[in-house]
């Protein structure tokens, strides 16, 4: 059986006269976990933009589910299950903890406004079931005593695994996680490692991560795709990757 | 009780009575501004749109012999809100979802302009002169010494206290209950990620602008009786005026709209007791003027931040 997610070939992105990305190709197959590394603005970011429909890209083709997506606009692409989140949180930060989560499964909260205003049986199970969907995963992530707090005034660990928990509410099948330890401590980030590996084996999805805390991609990738200046360097096991010639002097510099 | 009591008693009165009415044009305003950042100054027509399907609700139920004044009340709030509310969601969709994603001042003007045609529609199918508003319900009653001044407070005004608190109550609970108020407040924040979560905010815009379009039906039909007269021109000043009390409460705040609307009427109130009526608007301009250069974001309103 073909297992492929994602296949992207060719990817080509030019602003003006920069060649941000070029000629990229990756392949994220189910349940994997896939590392895209490389040096500050070697075009990581421009790619997970041009993914999730942010850019249209200049060349190339992005085939999810052997279906090409490179022209669908963003909350297409995400309503077909790839999730991403950003280098930033973007949470709600006025809205409560809970409510983030729950925002997050509008479309799946099979209810309307009518059934909403009379509270008929089938929106108030609708609702249960969404507020029991999200107290579970504040449970798996440690937030359930913040519930009905301000999102925004949790710790930053916490807002970042409160993010996570929000894509996954979407019943995503490919999560892309933009750079998830940037600012977290070392404890945190172990807990994230967990949660990131906890995802492809529990929950069965696979996850495209960039990340420049090389331990942790060292540590949970499958594979590694090494991008330099726009233009793909390498590929392989975390081993593989580590040894690599090309990558060390991208990285190091010639020596 | 002194006679300079009751005096200010009615001028608080009569300020809260026109400032709850401002404030449920402004919650209009600062929905949508809330949500796509753009002021719709065509929202004062609406206002005035909800006062003109008020009175042919009126007057044709008076033509086929209906007078209950139940019914009659019933029946000119449910199909004036309908209609404007039509009316909201159609210029959205006309006037400002074709020129969203560009520059910002794109759909301001496309705003002006449609404020222009509406105003100028109702004036060419309605004739631009005054039309009398059945009075319907009248009467009050009177407070305080008989031989000086004393306090009058009419129906009227009682139903329009009782009106607008109901409507405030049933968009509060809307706003902070519902599963599309929630993804309203989603969209206030940050509407790119409310997309990417799969909320439809096209749905969640138009939304918005069929609830500020409602609740400007509301204080068209309260403010048409309450003055008794219509004409094509009455969307302006009181546009006006609603933004005014947005800004001055904080734009993209709902409770900063109501307390900015009762602020305002309140202001009005009191320098046309004591001053001159003439200077009201001067007051209230002024008030703006004011807020404007030195607490740009208003009393309830939150600094803006830089987006980065």
């Amino acid at each position: 059986m073909d297992n492929k997610l994602l296949e992207v070939s060719g990817l080509t992105m030019r602003f003006g006269g920069l060649l941000a990305v070029n000629n990229v190709a990756l392949e994220v197959n189910e349940q994997e976990i896939i590392s895209v590394i490389g040096p500050n603005g070697a075009g990581k970011t421009t790619v997970f933009n041009c993914l999730t429909g942010f850019y249209k890209p200049t060349a190339g083709q992005v085939i999810y589910r052997g279906e090409p997506v490179q022209q669908l606009p963003g909350h297409v692409i995400s309503r077909k299950g790839m999730v991403r989140t950003f280098q930033h949180v973007r949470l709600f930060k006025d809205m409560t903890v809970v409510e983030n989560l729950l925002v997050a499964q509008h479309r799946h909260l099979n209810t309307n406004f009518l059934s909403g205003l009379f509270k008929t049986k089938s929106f108030k199970k609708a609702e249960a079931e969404g507020i029991e969907r999200a107290a579970n995963w504040l449970e798996r992530i440690g937030l359930a005593e913040f519930a009905n707090r301000q999102a925004g005034n949790l710790a930053y660990g916490q807002q970042r695994r409160l993010e996570i928990a929000r894509c996954m509410m979407t019943q995503p099948s490919l999560l892309m996680l933009d750079e998830p330890a940037a600012g977290l401590n070392p404890a945190e980030t172990d807990e994230l490692d967990e949660l990131i590996v906890e995802l492809r084996d529990q929950h069965k999805i696979s996850i495209l991560l960039i990340e420049h805390d090389m331990k942790l991609v060292m540590g949970i990738s499958d594979r590694i795709y090494v991008v330099n200046q726009g233009c793909p360097l390498a590929n392989g096991t975390p081993k593989e990757i580590q040894s690599n010639p090309d990558v060390i002097k991208a990285y190091l510099g010639e020596f | 009780m002194s006679e300079q009591f009751y005096y200010f008693l009615q001028q608080i009165l009569n300020g809260v009575t026109i400032g709850s009415t401002y404030a449920l044009i402004a919650i209009g305003y600062t929905m949508v501004y809330g949500i796509i950042g753009m002021i719709n100054f065509a929202h004062g027509e609406v206002y005035m749109i909800g006062s003109y399907a008020a009175f042919f609700v009126l007057a044709g139920l008076a033509m086929l012999g209906i007078d209950s004044l139940v019914l009659l009340l019933i029946a000119a709030f449910a199909l004036s809100i309908m209609i404007t509310s039509a009316y909201g969601w159609s210029i959205e969709r006309v006037a400002y979802r074709p020129l969203r994603g560009g520059n910002r001042l794109i759909p301001l003007i496309s705003a002006i302009g449609m404020s222009i045609f509406l105003q100028n529609f109702v004036r060419l199918a309605q004739g631009s002169r005054d039309i009398a508003m059945p009075s319907l319900i009248t009467g009050g009653w009177t407070i305080g010494p008989a031989d000086a001044f004393n306090v009058t407070l009419s129906y009227m005004q009682v139903v329009i206290f009782v009106v607008t608190f109901i409507s405030m109550t049933v968009l509060t609970a809307f706003i902070s209950k519902s599963k599309m108020g929630r993804a309203c407040r989603a969209c206030a924040e940050d509407i790119g990620m409310a997309n990417l979560l799969g909320i439809n905010t096209n749905k969640v815009i138009s939304i918005t602008f069929v609830i500020g379009a409602a609740l400007a039906a509301v204080a068209g039909v309260l403010l048409s009786m309450y003055y008794g007269v219509i004409n094509p021109y009455l969307g302006f000043m009181a546009g006006l005026k609603a933004f005014t009390a947005a800004v001055l409460g904080g734009i993209g705040s709902i409770p900063g709209a109501v307390l900015g609307g009762l602020i305002l009427g309140i202001t009005e109130a009191i320098t046309a007791g004591y001053f001159s009526s003439e200077y009201k608007d001067v007051v209230s301009f002024g008030l703006l003027c004011f807020v404007l250069l030195f607490m740009p974001t208003g009393i309830l309103g939150k600094p803006e931040v830089e987006k980065v």
